[in-house]
């Protein structure tokens, strides 16, 4: 038996790595973040000791607002409720980051590395938002979804917490056991514009 | 479908996103041990079933997976007003002048 065990994203068996760059004219462009530090952090939004220590160790301010997300060179944190938030680091990184928490914080909190739950997947390209017309019941227009903003929501279905990057660039974080399924979706779904894998 | 709107997101979101999750305001008795067994039974298994204003607890499941309250009309199914855990419905029955 080999002594390295080799860490697979979820969609391993979909061997993206062999469709990139099969097809270069899509009207959608799916990649995939795999195997990024997903930490999911729990604390009270009013204790300014929390706050402070967040904000320490990650170097950027928790964002506190409803459905808002902040960015530090070190992580990408989304608001999925009034106590919890998503931080999303660099591969490899998790447990550095992790402890690092741990170290800033004191009290009544919560870290907890949830990496091999989920997958990022980023969508992107001219047709996007037909797709995501598709998927979501979410009302896509800027104003109501502005670049930055993260909701939990449906999609396809099944659910997922969507994040606008840019005017046409969404990424997705879908659970491990649904990421098969919102792959055969975004198949499905984009047939009409053409998928492109990068 | 119904947009609901969710205390916790702020702001209304699709029906999908969300369930039902029975009657709000329920009180888990103090003491358990001091009550008789049917005080007990009707704070596990008796339930409001009124035709008109309705208290309930809502899940906001798909979103922020917070649960809060909604004060419903369940014969038109008109939500009135959705406020978080701990708060009490500014709506009523008695101001609305039914039972």
């Amino acid at each position: 038996m080999s002594k390295s065990i080799q860490a697979e994203s979820p969609l391993h068996h979909a061997q993206l790595e062999q469709l990139i760059g099969q097809s270069s004219e899509g009207g959608i462009t799916l990649h995939e973040h795999k195997l990024l530090g997903h930490l999911n952090l729990r604390g009270n939004a009013a204790d300014t000791a929390f706050l402070a220590g967040v904000q320490e160790a990650l170097g950027v301010a928790l964002p506190t607002a409803p459905c808002s997300s902040a960015k530090s060179e070190l992580a990408q944190i989304m608001w999925l409720a009034p106590d919890e938030w998503l931080v999303i680091v660099e591969s490899g990184t998790e447990f550095d980051v992790e402890q690092k928490l741990r170290s800033y914080l004191t009290g009544h909190f919560a870290v907890s590395d949830i990496s091999g739950a989920q997958t990022l997947l980023e969508l992107s390209g001219k047709d996007i938002i037909g797709l995501m017309k598709k998927s979501t019941g979410y009302d896509l227009h800027l104003e109501s979804f502005p670049v930055g903003k993260v909701i939990g929501t449906t999609f396809a279905k099944t659910g997922a917490h969507i994040l606008r990057l840019d005017e046409n660039t969404f990424q997705l974080v879908v659970r491990r056991s649904f990421s098969d399924y919102v792959w055969l979706w975004i198949q499905q779904s984009s047939q009409e514009y053409g998928l492109t894998i990068v | 479908m119904l947009l609901i709107h969710c205390p916790y997101c702020e702001e209304m979101r699709e029906e999908e996103e969300f369930s039902p999750a029975g009657q709000a305001h329920i009180e888990r008795p103090l003491q358990p041990e001091d009550i008789s067994d049917e005080q007990w039974a009707h704070y596990l298994f008796f339930r409001k079933n009124p035709r008109g204003l309705h208290h309930e607890m809502w899940l906001h499941a798909a979103g922020c997976r917070k649960y809060f309250n909604a004060t419903r009309n369940t014969a038109t199914y008109e939500i009135m007003e959705t406020y978080k855990m701990g708060q009490a419905p500014r709506v009523t029955a008695n101001e609305e002048g039914q039972s």
